[in-house]
């Protein structure tokens, strides 16, 4: 088959989306059955039977990991979907041309930036009651700023130029121009930038979760997993640390690829060659 | 109608040398104005201002004796070298049309604007075809002056010559104003019924205020 690149990244998006929807839908549909205790089976080394092993309970490590990435998946959805939407209002604001507004959100971007990011995720999901509650807060309002950042720059520069000012002097209103012109231009940035937030996302619900900020124990996350697997790692029970931490790995580099392909379809400069 | 600009003084920063000094320029409906002058002179500024994209220091410029209009439809519309600079890269040519309401058939055919144009995005069009839809967009009906900003510059001469003899057509039919900056001493002399020179109602460098 004779495939230009671009085709070729499109099925490759394609697939890489396929496979991320595939694992959250095995976590959402396995059922809770195949996590129960089962003290019979307890700490048994990966096998045909559980490829992953299972931990101290008689546990399926391969069905709680799975369940695990689910959860992950969706706290990285809605997080970086609310953080994302978050940055483009603030970006559009801020580029808005009200000198108080832009000089407030830069400061308010480099406050959030100042903090170390898993000290100000603890505190916010801390006060928010921790749980998944806390965690998606936690997340969604402390990944906002690196996009905010590039939307507003990007905004400024399309603001300068003439096909703007021609707008505005055919008697078109900053409202109109910013929905018919700013916005559409501002598509792949976002686009990229939420996909891109996904890895960061998961990343930290599971160190939250796993420094016991974040979810609650007998929620099958992967930072409880990890944190559990360190009970028995000393007891030479490798397997309850490396499959589930090593899914993780390749679940953040997938949304991670995915996020840089579809740049390089989207880039409007070879959008329409 | 008429346009005029009244003692206008210029620079883009206050620790500049003046762009413009004292410049007086008056132009009437139906005239058809050259500005020339040597590059970097402040031509293209002096079109901005005129056209309310820049406000000047000192001095007003005033549409039959009122304040340009600062919101809503300009009576003066601004064409610009770059064609592809002034339109939207990520919008088919029907929007671009549609945006100032001129998606009407007699002004696509005076400008030779072909119907499968319309579906094309810019950057699938020559310089020449994109110039057309600039002009096209600001042949609305509340336009009362034209200002060509070395409009036919970066075309070829054929091209040129058509889209002046258009633009020329449309100017005459309906008594705009139009001002145009050229190099090209040639066209001037073909398209205008005034040829103003720069230099001689620039004021910079006397009284010590001058460039440098």
């Amino acid at each position: 088959m004779n495939l230009n690149r671009r085709t070729k990244m499109i099925v490759f998006v394609g697939v890489i989306f396929a496979v991320l929807a595939a694992v959250y839908l095995a976590g959402l549909f396995i059922s809770d059955d195949f996590i129960a205790a089962d003290f019979s089976q307890k700490g048994l080394k990966p096998s045909w039977e559980h490829p992953f092993g299972t931990d101290m309970l008689g546990r399926d490590m391969l069905a709680r990991t799975m369940k695990g990435l689910s959860v992950s998946i969706i706290v990285g959805t809605v997080a970086s979907t609310v953080s994302a939407v978050i940055a483009l209002i603030v970006g559009v604001a801020a580029a808005s041309g009200v000198s108080w507004l832009d000089h407030f959100v830069n400061w308010m971007i480099d406050l959030v930036m100042g903090i170390p990011h898993t000290v100000l995720l603890i505190l916010i999901s801390f006060a928010c009651g921790k749980g998944l509650k806390g965690v998606l807060i936690g997340v969604a309002i402390t990944h906002w700023t690196g996009l905010a950042r590039i939307i507003r720059s990007e905004v400024l520069q399309i603001r300068s130029q003439q096909y703007i000012e021609v707008s505005r002097k055919l008697g078109h209103s900053s409202r109109w121009i910013t929905v018919h012109h700013i916005l559409p231009h501002m598509v792949p940035q976002f686009l990229i930038g939420l996909i891109l937030m996904f890895p960061h996302a998961i990343m930290h619900e599971s160190s939250l979760t796993f420094l016991g900020f974040g979810l609650p124990p007998e929620q099958p996350a992967i930072g409880i997993i990890l944190s559990e697997s360190m009970q028995y790692l000393s007891a030479g029970m490798w397997w309850l640390a490396f499959f589930p931490g090593l899914m993780l790995v390749i679940i953040v580099l997938l949304f991670d690829r995915l996020g840089e392909n579809l740049k390089k379809i989207m880039d409007p400069y070879s959008a329409h060659e | 109608m008429q346009i005029e600009g009244k003692n206008i003084s210029f620079r883009y920063h206050e620790r500049m040398p003046w762009i413009l000094k004292d410049v007086s320029i008056s132009i009437e409906e139906g005239e058809r104005v050259g500005l020339v002058g040597p590059s970097g002179y402040g031509k293209s500024t002096l079109m901005r201002i005129l056209s309310g994209y820049l406000e000047p220091q000192e001095g007003s410029v005033r549409l039959d004796g009122k304040p340009l209009p600062k919101k809503g439809i300009s009576p003066v519309q601004l064409i610009y070298q770059h064609p592809e600079k002034a339109i939207n890269p990520r919008w088919k040519m029907k929007k671009v049309l549609e945006e100032s309401g001129m998606f009407r058939e007699e002004v696509m055919e005076a400008l030779g604007i072909e119907r499968d144009w319309l579906n094309r995005y810019p950057r699938e069009l020559s310089g020449g075809e994109l110039q057309r839809f600039c002009v096209a967009r600001s042949l609305f009906q509340g336009t009362h002056f034209l200002f060509a900003d070395e409009m036919s510059t970066m075309l070829d001469v054929i091209t040129q010559a058509q889209i002046w003899n258009l633009m020329l057509k449309e100017v005459k039919e309906r008594r705009l104003g139009l001002l145009m900056v050229t190099h090209n001493a040639e066209l001037a002399k073909k398209v205008c019924t005034r040829i103003i020179n720069l230099k001689e109602i620039n004021h910079i460098g006397e009284n010590g205020n001058g460039a440098g």
